[in-house]
This record gives C-alpha cells, structure tokens and sequence, in this order.
C-alpha cells in the first residue's frame, strides 16, 4: 500500500455493520487504530467481531487479540447470529490470539517492557497476513500486572506501533468513571473515538452510539441508536431533519371510492403522512386495512405494523369486514409485524421499523396504532416520529398512521396529539349517537395542498367493508 | 521435614527465559538468574533461553506477554517472574526458593 502525506480525504474501511458505514461515510479510519468504548455489555466485543467478521468475508483478513474470551467462547458469541466464526479460523481468514495474564501467577522485578505481547501480534499478524486488528480489551493488562508506567509507555507505543503498519485496528476500552475507558486509552488515539452506551430506564433498554471522535470527518454530534438483534449490531442512520423531498403530485387511493370522492376523487397525495383518529370502535383499522388492500390490488407492497393483535387475529378480523387481506400475504405484497411496543424502547421501534422498510421496500407502511407508543415523553415519540415519517417520506412511501383517542365521545379540535403537524392529511373517526344504526361519521380535519370535503360523512362497517351511508 | 528438604534437593530445576534478542536487559537476567541458580541449586538445574525474535511462536503456549519473563516449568507449579530479576530477594520469593517463603511438605 503506497501511503502519501497529503491525502485529500481519509481513506475509510468499510465495517460493514448495517448504518455505520453510512454514518461515517465510509467506516474506520484506514490503517489507523480507533477507540470501541463503552460499560460492561455495551456491545463492544461484537462490534469489533463483525468489523473482522464482515472484512473477512470480503476478502480483508483480520486478527482478534482476546485478553478476556477464549477462541470457544468468541465462536459461541457469534454463532447465534448467524457467524461461522470457526470456519474463518480453519481457513485463515481470521486468527485468534489469546492473551491470558494472570496476577495470581506473576511475579514482577525489574525493569521489563510488553515486548513478547507485540511479537505475537506481530506473528499473528503475520499468519494470516491481516488487514484488519481487534484488540479487546487492552486494559486487562492493568489489573494482571503492576508496573502502571510500564504499562502507560507500553500502550503509547503499541498505538504508534499499529500505526505505522497501516492495519486498521480497533481497541476496546472499558468505561471508567468519569473518562470514556478507565485507563484513559482515549490519550492516546487521535483519529476516531466511538463510545457505545446501553442504557435501561422504565424497564426499556436503549443502546446508543456516539462518535466522540473522528479527525478529519464530518459527523453529526447526534448520538445514533443502535440495537443487537438477530444479526448483530445495526446502526441507525437518523437522517438529519431537512425537509428536501420532492413533493409529488400523483394521488393514491384510500381503497374506499367514497372517501377518494372526499378527497376531490383522488385520494390521498403519494408519499404523504396520514393520520386517522378516533375513538375505540371507530373502525380505524378497517380504514387503513382498506388501503393496504388497495395497493395491493394495484400490484404494490405494502407493509402493516400491528401493535394491538397479532397477524393471525388481525386478518381474521379483517375477513369479518370483507378484506382478504391472506392473499396478499401469500402472494409477498404485505407483510405484516406485530410487537407490544411496550416491550421496547422507541429507538428499538424505529430501528426494526427502518430495517423492515429497507428489507422489504413496500410503496405504503401502516403502523397501527401510533398511540401504542408510550415508551417515552411526548417530545421523544414527537421526535420519533419526526423521523420515521422524514425517512418514509424521503422513499417516497406513503405511510398511514392510527390513533386511538381514549374515551367516549369528544369535542372535535380539542385533542392535539402534538403529532399532528407532522401530518400531511388528518381524518377523525367518531361514533354516532346510539339510534344511527351503529355508524360512524368521518371527518377530514385537513389534507395540505388539495381541496378537500369539509363535510362529515356517515359511514357504516359491514361485511363488504366500510359503506358511506 | 528433612525428608522433604532432602527430596527438594534431588528435584530437577527447569528454567526457561524468555527474551527478545540481545539486549542489555537479556543479557541482565540471564545473569541474575545464573546467580541465584549457581548459590541455591548447583548441580541440578536446566537454563533454556528462548529468543522469541527467533522463535515468536512459543510466547503463546507460555502465556508471554513481558519480556523478559523467566518461567519456571519443573517443579510444579508453574510459575512465572517477569523483569530483569535485578530484584534477587523477589526473584527468590518468585522462585520458592527463599527460605520462610517456601513451602515445606510435613509428609
């Protein structure tokens, strides 16, 4: 590799962990070591395992220096999600160094230096000619030998050392209690810092990553939530809040001909936000169900998040409403996820609802009901929300959202749920006063940029769906 | 007692030192070592130095991490000193082989 001193931009080395690359555009420094830091199951381990993990599999070999797990315990760790750690370590993908010191065993006299611990990396280096280093955590030496100065000069030089051989290298460090890792590592590494955190408040459990760090590097000071699931860690690029979607014209059907005449006969703009509320009963759900199946017909995906029932329960409902909604099922165009959103944080549900988008790229999203959300303040779901809609907005999807009004009958306009402004078009569900044959009466609180019918229209649910009356 | 101070005297000593090439502070251990061993186990100890520029990959089976690391293979139970062992009274202690320190098998 042919090194220059004035090089424009930095070389980045791509993770490869979903949302990092993209929110470091382009991943680690290259050839340089950074700082994974963060407390006791931060996700630290495995960070830096998917770092050497995804590089190997791409053709960038690596090492992992392992002061606290064995080659077993490293290869067990991974394998839940899918990993075949062992087979990278039969073929020489990926070499493991086990450094195991242990005070109980060592006696100490004179002067020394570490000298053996950068021969074996060094030979492993060497051994799978690797690219790519992790070592975690570096500290342990601390408490299994005494000598600090020794240490301290030791861990300068081994960064310097790093360096100077180009391999892009990740260190952990363990939070301390008032500095980022306990032995102050963060003195010595000058190109990228990233701090892990996971933080549990109300029985919700929030992982967070901050780039503390990164020279020469624009990064947003925002800290990025982050989650461990079934594939490892996943990083969620928040797009920064800018309003620069390109507004459309084209109109999508509300999958109710009656409805679309309220909208001028067009229905809803595409890639808009909508919100219906109501009141428990008001057939919100058959409403949005309405829409899903109209998009399906037209040959579209759609994707429904159903915080209240499970698949199973909710398209059983929705039969008793004449919507087969199974076929689309069948046939791939909908795909429907049910959670307790009480279970997660909100960072935990706009990280699984983003990834579902991404995977399954559906043309209108439904999450139903918004107001499950109650893992946090209101400003917090505000936010969330913010964000989920800019990201939706920003893949031109149109996305539907439910709300459910605690109560009985209300005064129209005097519940704001805050979120409100955030939508494009607003619809309230009512039921009528008993003696109107159990209907309900719509109403468009507003629809931006179109003309809309400002009646209230009466509406009843009957097994071939939702029927203007 | 005796019995036992007797057999310890019959023990085989090994002793391996690692290093990393010549330097002073090699050269300083080995002599240190050489010392103590030459006052307190003439005649039946085994010195074996271990160069891990030339050898870098036996640091893993010992668990080397400084250097220079004296280790103490036989008798049993390892152990292991690390430093240029300038310090003889610890190196002693380090060794089993000081006197109060050291434990004597009554059976």
């Amino acid at each position: 590799m042919r090194r220059t001193t004035s090089t424009p931009t930095l070389a980045k080395t791509a993770t490869g962990i979903l949302g990092f690359d993209e929110i470091t555009g382009g991943g680690l420094p290259q050839g340089r070591p950074t700082l994974v830091c963060g407390g006791p199951g931060c996700g630290k381990t495995l960070f830096s395992l998917q770092f050497l993990i995804n590089g190997a599999n791409a053709g960038e070999r690596g090492v992992f220096v392992a002061f606290e797990e064995t080659e077993d315990d490293l290869i067990k760790n991974v394998q839940s999600l899918g990993y075949d750690l062992r087979d990278l370590l039969k073929r020489k993908k990926i070499a493991v160094e086990y450094v195991r010191v242990e005070r109980s065993e060592i006696e100490e006299t004179g002067e020394y230096d570490l000298e053996a611990l950068f021969i074996r990396l060094d030979e492993a280096i060497r051994r799978v000619r690797a690219r790519r280093i992790v070592i975690d955590s570096v500290e342990t030496l601390f408490a299994g030998l005494q000598n600090q100065g020794i240490l301290r000069a030791e861990l300068r030089r081994l960064f310097v050392w790093l360096k100077d051989r180009g391999i892009t290298a990740i260190i952990t460090g363990e939070k301390g209690i008032d500095t980022l890792t306990r032995q102050g590592l963060e003195e010595y590494v000058s190109d990228c810092v990233i701090a892990l955190d996971h933080r549990v408040s109300g029985q919700i459990s929030t992982r967070r990553l901050r780039i503390v760090k990164y020279r020469g590097t624009a990064h947003g000071t925002n800290e990025y939530p982050f989650l461990i699931d079934k594939e490892g860690v996943v990083v969620l690029p928040i797009t920064s809040l800018q309003l620069v979607h390109n507004a459309t014209n084209r109109r999508i059907s509300t999958g109710l001909g009656w409805l679309d005449e309220m909208f001028g006969g067009r229905g809803y703009y595409r890639a808009s936000s909508i919100l219906i509320s109501g009141s428990a009963g008001t057939a919100k759900t058959t409403l949005a169900s309405q829409f899903v199946d109209a998009a399906c017909l037209r040959g579209e995906r759609a994707l429904s998040f159903q915080f209240e029932e499970s698949p199973s329960q909710y398209l059983r409902n929705m039969r008793s409403t004449g919507l087969r909604l199974e076929r689309w099922v069948r046939s791939g165009q909908l795909e429907i996820h049910a959670a307790r959103p009480t279970l997660y944080g909100l960072e935990f549900h706009l990280a699984t609802m983003h990834r579902a988008v991404d995977r399954f790229r559906p043309s209108v999203v439904v999450v139903d009901p918004l107001s499950a959300f109650t893992g946090g303040t209101l400003d917090e779901v505000n936010a969330m929300l913010m964000r989920l809609i800019d990201f939706l907005k920003g893949r031109n999807i149109t996305s539907l959202f439910t709300h459910l009004i605690p109560g009985g009958p209300w005064p129209a306009g005097a519940i704001d749920i805050g979120v409100s402004s955030l939508m494009d078009t607003w619809i309230i569900l009512q039921n009528a006063p008993p003696g109107q044959n159990g209907g309900r009466h719509l109403s468009i609180l507003k629809s931006r940029g179109m003309p809309h019918s400002a009646e209230e229209r009466l509406f009843e649910l009957t097994n071939r769906g939702a029927l203007a009356l | 007692m005796k019995t036992g101070r007797r057999k310890s005297r019959q023990e085989l000593w090994i002793l391996r030192l690692y290093i990393a090439g010549q330097s002073a502070r090699s050269a300083s251990a080995l002599r240190n070592l050489e010392e103590v061993c030459e006052e307190h186990l003439a005649g039946r100890y085994k010195i074996e130095v271990v160069d891990l520029l030339k050898q870098p990959q036996l640091a893993r089976g010992d668990q080397i991490v400084a250097l220079p690391t004296l280790v103490r293979r036989l008798p049993p139970p390892m152990k292991k000193i690390i430093g240029d062992l300038s310090n003889q009274e610890r190196l002693l202690v380090g060794l089993d082989l000081r006197r109060g320190t050291r434990r004597q098998g009554g059976a």
